[in-house]
């Protein structure tokens, strides 16, 4: 499926969405798709929103943002969503904020279809003042005083993923994330990987099928799709991109420029590759494999 | 020979780490310290950070906490629910690096705001690990450069709980860890007795006078003060040249 239709098909005005990847594997192509698509109102949650996000926001798509750390890694604040807190544009926007293990814990109870997830922290923090849905309960077997966070279960969750086959079994290596856990809590999954392969290539490694295809309903081929972002043993990550972010969201008009180049401006994610052949030179993965293991018995 | 503020804040973090300890690494002066720690006395010093990488092994200065150089080479990679539940909840780690904008007496950090929640004046980026760190963590460990600013008598916002209002107060709230161990600023080191910072060590050329210039509230002091040992030629050698060649934190 292409990813026009994937985003136009799972993605609609007011659904709660995850795009993960925990710094790997972010789907900025699909991102952007959102974008062109004009989707509006929707509930973005993500560990970490940095850079993916905050175009979402600046493109006024997001109504509410569920997130842990928001921040550029390495390079500072995120300015659209800072324009959207502090000065409502291109509108306001709500927040809910949890620590990295509370967002963790509620795509577990996504996933396991739990209505909550116990957890051993927030003790003497203040984000349950701040958070309502940060709760307390009591161990019914101890009596120990627990952390409480509810299930999230979005609508869409957009996982990418090194490589899948046709019907979207997936592996993943290098860092996971949460990528597992989001996708087992959507209803609707959308995979997109840097390769498709035959069933036998998955079936050769099956440890690494981190997400089986019986529970994805859309399989887009999308190489590079993460730039800025990285793909182990594919591309590295665009740190000099990350660090120019930076200028380029402080500045209304530049946010806007950039958009209307990167985004509005190149049809498709194979169109924004062919716009910078140069940089995949340079970011492109040395060989480092590994040690084959034997699957016989 | 010359340093900076900085070399001489990881070298001095680099030797409150012992062989075989497991820790939860931070990118920046963390990030060096426990690298440097790893190549001096604590070569079987085990490095975790919270995007997964577990026994990180980086031969670049990784830029983010999910550099692709903490995977190549790592002990074993892991989701991260592996890492809160298991290593973190689990109660495996065994020092905890944490960094605020805010710190305070009792070692309570803030990465959330600064002023009201509702209508800060500084956004922060929040508590990524940070606030189950604090909580879990067997020891923390803190690198922050000390202005009144940033060391106030009390931070705008708890995100990450030290001791927050005095001794017993974690116990009472049945916190695992045992907090705040030891707070490194570009003026000296500190420790907590009954809960509370205390001044333990004077960096070189530093003086009393300029930490109590440069802290929110009148600042317990040690009996006895040591002088913080400047870092050695061959700490300054190892972190300018094999871990920070650019220079980008140093």
């Amino acid at each position: 499926m292409s990813m026009a239709d994937a985003i136009g098909r799972y993605v609609h005005d007011g659904d709660t969405i995850v795009i993960e990847g925990f710094t790997h594997l972010i789907s900025f192509a699909a991102a952007h798709e959102i974008i062109r698509q004009k989707r509006r109102d929707l509930v973005a949650c993500r560990l970490t929103p940095d850079l993916v996000y905050d175009q979402l926001i600046g493109a006024g798509c997001v109504r509410k943002l569920v997130f842990s750390w928001a921040g550029n890694p390495g390079a500072g604040p995120l300015y659209a969503l800072r324009r959207a807190i502090e000065e409502r544009v291109p509108h306001a926007i709500e927040i809910e904020e949890y620590s990295h293990f509370g967002m963790v814990a509620r795509l577990t109870a996504g996933a396991s279809k739990l209505p909550f997830f116990p957890l051993r922290d927030y003790a003497g923090s203040d984000l349950p003042l701040v958070n309502p849905r940060i709760r307390q309960i009591e161990c019914p077997f101890t009596g120990e005083r627990l952390a409480a966070v509810p299930a999230l279960n979005p609508d869409t969750a957009i996982v990418h993923v090194q490589r899948a086959d046709r019907d979207g079994n997936a592996q993943i290596w290098g860092l996971l994330g949460v990528q597992k856990e989001a996708a087992f809590a959507a209803r609707n999954v959308i995979i997109v990987a840097e390769e498709i392969v035959d069933e036998a290539v998955i079936r050769s490694d099956p440890n690494r099928t981190l997400i089986p295809g019986f529970i994805v309903h859309a399989v887009v081929h999308e190489p590079f799709g993460c730039h800025p972002s990285y793909a182990q043993g594919f591309y590295d990550r665009d740190n000099e991109f990350y660090v120019a972010w930076r200028e380029i969201s402080k500045d209304r008009a530049r946010f806007e420029a950039y958009l209307d180049e990167w985004v509005y401006g190149v049809a498709d994610r194979s169109d924004y590759a062919a716009k910078m052949l140069d940089r995949w030179r340079d970011l492109t993965a040395a060989d480092r494999p590994c040690e084959p293991v034997n699957y016989g018995y | 020979m010359t340093y900076s503020a900085s070399e001489l804040m990881v070298a001095a973090a680099a030797r409150m780490l012992a062989d075989g300890e497991v820790t939860f690494v931070g990118i920046g002066l963390p990030n060096l310290a426990c690298n440097l720690a790893r190549r001096m006395h604590a070569p079987n010093l085990v490095l975790i950070y919270e995007s997964g990488a577990v026994g990180a092994s980086p031969d670049r200065l990784p830029i983010s906490i999910g550099d692709p150089a903490l995977v190549t080479d790592s002990l074993s990679v892991c989701s991260m629910y592996d890492i809160f539940n298991n290593y973190l909840q689990g109660g495996r780690i065994d020092v905890g690096f944490l960094q605020g904008a805010q710190i305070d007496r009792f070692g309570n950090l803030n990465t959330t705001v600064v002023g009201d929640y509702d209508a800060p004046s500084v956004r922060l980026p929040g508590s990524g690990g940070a606030c189950e760190i604090a909580i879990l963590a067997k020891k923390v460990l803190v690198i922050a450069p000390q202005s009144k600013r940033s060391f106030p008598e009390r931070v705008d916002f708890v995100t990450s709980p030290g001791f927050l209002n005095g001794p017993g107060r974690r116990a009472v709230l049945g916190m695992p860890g045992g907090g705040p161990a030891a707070v490194i600023t570009n003026l000296g080191c500190y420790g907590f007795v009954d809960g509370e910072m205390t001044l333990e060590s004077l960096h070189p050329g530093c003086s009393i006078d300029e930490v109590r210039a440069n802290i929110g509230w009148d600042v317990r002091i040690a009996d006895r003060i040591d002088d913080t040992p400047a870092p050695t030629g061959e700490e300054l050698r190892i972190i300018r040249e094999e871990l920070d060649p650019l220079h980008l934190y140093i």
